[in-house]
């Protein structure tokens, strides 16, 4: 059954305004795929009936699982390789110079998703620990869904998660099992932190960082929303610092406070 | 062609993972156990070696541990792809020689990323 066009137009609205994602009508069957089970997981019996309950008096929370439904994407170990080596070989490099006498260093993933990102960069650090003697770092992960957030805590993941993207080694050395199931040891979970946050929000409160990770979260942006968001960014980060995209985003012709990093994909420094 | 010989007793795993590597651009071999992979590597290694553990005649481990200290034994990535799924196992694999580990079931996604893994792709 397609959706109506006014539930569509209803839905596309709320979804631009409450997380920025764009849905053009030739992803329609993203909300389909995605809403209709959550609709019926809610006893409810179509996205029809699940608009009614969104317009209705007690619709926050629904409001919220649709958000979630809609902008939680599957994330992976060491997704795409090469943020991680441009994190070990080129930025790191780079701040054991420059942050010799502070010895501290914050990293922000922007969208964490379900934790395996600042997870990978928490085991990075760790298998260079002899390099960084001495040395503080505090990793946040925000993300837009309550939902994402309190997996991520947990540092809990299936047998299926654990076989995307992380080497067998690493397995065996920062996971235990439990069940099913493989959890990550304390060592590597406490050095990442969850916060929620909503990149169209204010997000001043957290400080400023040294990297920031925001990787497939333009891509569902407007243009606007997009040099919105990436000035926001800029503002949270000192002035050497950099930024690492997702394949397919760029910052040219969007934003520019960035420059992009000769040789490489997807890093940008900061330029003021 | 990159050659991976496939070592499982059972049929329908061979065949579905000789249809993912294939894809993959790799030529397939076949060994039902490990005495008869032991006697493929020996007239042919190959660059991976996808691996069951519970095998007749002999079981994966045996196979890795003769195949470590063989002639030109070294060479081959060694992919484990078993149901023994758990953490002993997988240490004793790793310790043996073995370069990566799949637990059963596995999908396509999984085979294709612990080739990257050990640097086949």
């Amino acid at each position: 059954m397609s959706i109506n066009s006014n539930d569509f137009q209803y839905l596309q609205n709320f979804l631009k305004t409450s997380s920025g994602l764009i849905v053009n009508p030739e992803k329609e069957y993203l909300l389909k795929s995605r809403l209709e089970p959550l609709a019926r997981s809610n006893g409810m019996n179509s996205i029809a009936e699940l608009v009614v309950g969104m317009k209705g008096a007690a619709s926050t929370e629904l409001k919220g699982f649709v958000t979630d439904a809609m902008t939680t994407n599957e994330s992976l170990f060491f997704r795409d390789k090469t943020p991680f080596d441009h994190f070990e070989n080129i930025m790191m490099p780079y701040f054991l110079e420059a942050r010799r006498t502070r010895k501290r260093l914050r990293v922000w993933c922007a969208a964490s998703s379900t934790g395996q990102e600042p997870y990978s960069l928490a085991m990075s650090i760790k298998e260079e620990a002899a390099k960084y003697m001495g040395w503080k770092f505090e990793i946040l992960g925000t993300d837009i869904s309550k939902t994402v957030l309190k997996k991520a805590a947990t540092g809990e993941y299936t047998q299926f998660e654990v076989q995307r993207g992380l080497p067998i080694k690493l397995l065996l050395k920062y996971f235990t099992q439990q069940g099913e199931n493989w959890v990550l040891n304390n060592d590597i979970r406490s050095m990442v932190r969850y916060k929620e946050g909503n990149l169209l929000e204010n997000f001043a409160s957290i400080g400023t960082f040294d990297i920031v990770f925001c990787r497939n979260v333009l891509i569902y942006f407007d243009l606007e929303t997009k040099r919105e968001v990436l000035n926001k960014i800029a503002r949270q980060m000192e002035k050497d610092s950099y930024l690492l995209l997702g394949a397919a985003e760029t910052v040219m012709g969007v934003c520019d406070k960035f420059e992009a990093v000769k040789g490489t994909r997807g890093l940008y420094k900061l330029v003021g | 062609m990159k050659k991976c010989l496939v070592v499982d007793d059972s049929s329908v795993i061979r065949k579905v993972a000789r249809r993912v590597l294939e894809e993959l651009e790799f030529e397939i071999l076949e060994a039902g156990d490990g005495q008869q992979a032991l006697d493929q590597c020996k007239v042919d290694m190959p660059e991976a070696i996808l691996l069951d553990w519970n095998m007749p005649v002999m079981d994966g481990l045996e196979f890795l541990v003769q195949l470590r200290s063989s002639e030109n034994g070294a060479k081959p990535k060694v992919i484990f792809c078993t149901t023994e799924n758990d953490i002993s196992h997988i240490a004793q694999a790793v310790q043996a020689g073995a370069d990566e580990y799949i637990m059963k079931p596995f999908d396509r996604e999984i085979l294709e990323n612990k080739f990257q893994e050990v640097g086949l792709l």
